[in-house]
């Protein structure tokens, strides 16, 4: 399946398999995002000490678009400094866009799958909706 | 199979469908449009433009004669009374918030009741909704049969002496089944309430009759039926329409104007205000003149045996669950359906690789995406240019999509 690169296996497999989609108990943030259009939606709820990410998760529903990009975000961002997680979706929105370098590409380590989505403009805002919920949130904290 | 090759030479009158190497299954949001209407629109603009109903000079009289020639051939492609009962718009959209604004706005008080059908497209709601909140009228939901019908039974169901006006789809966007107008118009108008038709998908694949139906008005889009976007037609009752307040005011619907006295212009003129989309008049005549040459029947017959073979296909493809009813001859072209555990919108964009344009989503009726209990389907609509072989091509790639997406085929 050459030319369907973009159901790829880290796709698939974080869509049917989500490491972090489940309620958090007390979560210190809870976001909800929302794609009006396609009625993607997500609870992103994390769990934020000192400036640094301790733990999040997410529930909802949607494409498995939406619902892997969101449970990849989770597997870079947890552990990582609000800053660093601020940065990554920076390069992430980049990469969407077409315009991250290879040096910011490689930082994106899994995410780095969902390259592929800046060429189907249709689904762009699936790919976006758990970054730009987590900027959301981010933004609070 | 001899009908089919008769039919495919119409499919080299389409440009876009040469320039693509699409199967383009998304008929029901807007058709291809054929050289012909695409000519007449150019020939509007190159040798007949000149702004219509008001100059006193020849150009003038040819930019009219061709714009009410459009609504001529439109009554008489639908059937209707005079020339004067069709008033052009930019869309069914348009054609069905000029009623419930200029009429609901007119006749509706409190207490009266609007009964609109759990079938209708967002623009056969919303106008009424909006309006029964400006006048205190209820509106009141008419279920359907799990097929997707709105029966005689069903209406009288909800039906009372408030109810003023009747708004129900000739066929649905999701469902594709057909409802039976002439009966439902009948029932309405025992009790004394009009019917409001949306023929925005059926004008475009079948005959259609209003004075046979007996509808007291019907909305359709050109843009759906091979014409171009901006236009489409509002079929009133010449009397309904004479007694209704202006929709938009402005030019070109007035008799005369004084600071402290106005006359609008009769019907039709009376709801067109402002210059009016004559080149889209001008294609839609020619899209109507290109689906009269084909006919109906012919139309008709290409488009459920593309449905049969979409449907008896998909049936035999695991995990594939078709909306409405099960039987091909149900569905005026239209199958809906949704692939276990794989999102419509994955399911599109999936197509959308094998070189296939479905619509996935909830099509505008999310009243009746509630009423199934679903939150998105996906949608394949077929036009008579549409192939066997697109067919084979869409079913090829629906069998492929569960085990692409990791769950065991």
């Amino acid at each position: 399946m050459a030319d369907k690169t973009f159901y790829n296996e880290v796709l698939t497999d974080h869509n049917m398999h989500p490491l972090h989609k489940h309620a958090l108990e007390c979560p210190d943030l809870v976001m909800e995002g929302v794609n009006p259009s396609c009625g993607d939606e997500i609870s992103l709820q994390l769990k934020v000490e000192d400036g640094v990410i301790r733990d999040g998760s997410f529930v909802g529903e949607g494409c498995a678009i939406s619902q892997a990009s969101a449970d990849i975000m989770l597997d870079m961002v947890i552990g990582k400094t609000v800053e660093e997680a601020r940065e990554l979706s920076g390069i992430f929105l980049r990469m969407i866009q077409g315009q991250a370098t290879p040096e910011e590409l490689e930082r994106l380590e899994e995410a780095g799958a969902l390259e592929d989505i800046s060429h189907m403009p249709a689904r762009v805002k699936c790919a976006v909706l758990g970054w730009h919920t987590l900027d959301e949130a981010l933004g609070k904290a | 199979m001899d009908k089919q090759s008769d039919l495919r030479k119409y499919r080299e009158d389409f440009p876009l469908l040469a320039e693509w190497d699409l199967a383009y299954l998304d008929n029901a949001a807007t058709t291809q449009k054929p050289r012909q209407v695409l000519e007449a629109v150019r020939r509007y603009y190159e040798a007949e433009n000149a702004n219509p109903l008001r100059g006193v000079y020849e150009l003038s009289a040819v930019a009219t004669q061709v714009y009410e020639d459009a609504r001529a051939l439109t009554a008489e492609f639908i059937h209707a009374a005079q020339p004067e009962e069709i008033v052009f718009t930019r869309n069914a959209t348009e054609s069905l918030n000029l009623v419930a604004y200029s009429w609901g706005g007119a006749n509706l008080h409190p207490g009266d009741r609007v009964l609109v059908s759990v079938l209708e497209h967002h623009s056969n709601f919303l106008p009424w909704k909006a309006v029964a909140e400006r006048t205190g009228a209820e509106i009141v939901q008419i279920p359907c049969t799990p097929e997707g019908e709105i029966t005689e039974e069903l209406l009288r169901s909800v039906l009372t002496p408030q109810t003023k006006l009747v708004a129900v789809t000739q066929v649905s966007n999701v469902m594709g089944r057909k409802n039976d107008l002439k009966k439902l118009a009948k029932v309405a108008h025992e009790a004394g309430a009009l019917l409001m038709a949306d023929g925005a998908q059926s004008v475009p694949h079948m005959a259609v009759d209003v004075q046979d139906l007996g509808v007291d008005f019907l909305a359709f889009s050109g843009h759906k039926m091979l014409a171009p976007m901006g236009i489409g037609a509002l079929y009133g009752r010449k009397e309904l329409l004479d007694a209704m307040p202006p929709f938009l005011t402005g030019g070109e619907m007035i008799e005369i104007v004084h600071w402290d006295r106005v006359k609008y212009a009769q019907v039709p003129h009376k709801f067109e205000a402002g210059t009016v989309n004559a080149g889209g008049a001008a294609g839609l005549a020619a899209a109507i003149r290109y689906l009269q040459e084909i006919g109906f029947d012919r139309i008709e017959a290409q488009e459920q045996r593309l449905t049969c073979l979409a449907m008896e296909g998909l049936k035999q493809i695991p995990g594939i669950r078709i909306i409405g009813s099960a039987r091909p001859e149900d569905h005026m072209g239209i199958v809906t359906f949704m692939v276990e555990d794989v999102h419509p919108h994955d399911v599109a964009s999936i197509l959308d690789r094998d070189g296939i344009a479905i619509r996935a989503g909830h099509h505008c009726a999310q009243p009746l995406m509630d009423y199934l209990g679903v939150n998105s389907t996906c949608r394949a609509s077929f036009a008579f240019y549409n192939t066997e072989e697109e067919v084979e091509k869409f079913l090829a790639s629906v069998g492929k999509i569960r085990g692409l997406m990791g769950y065991g085929g």
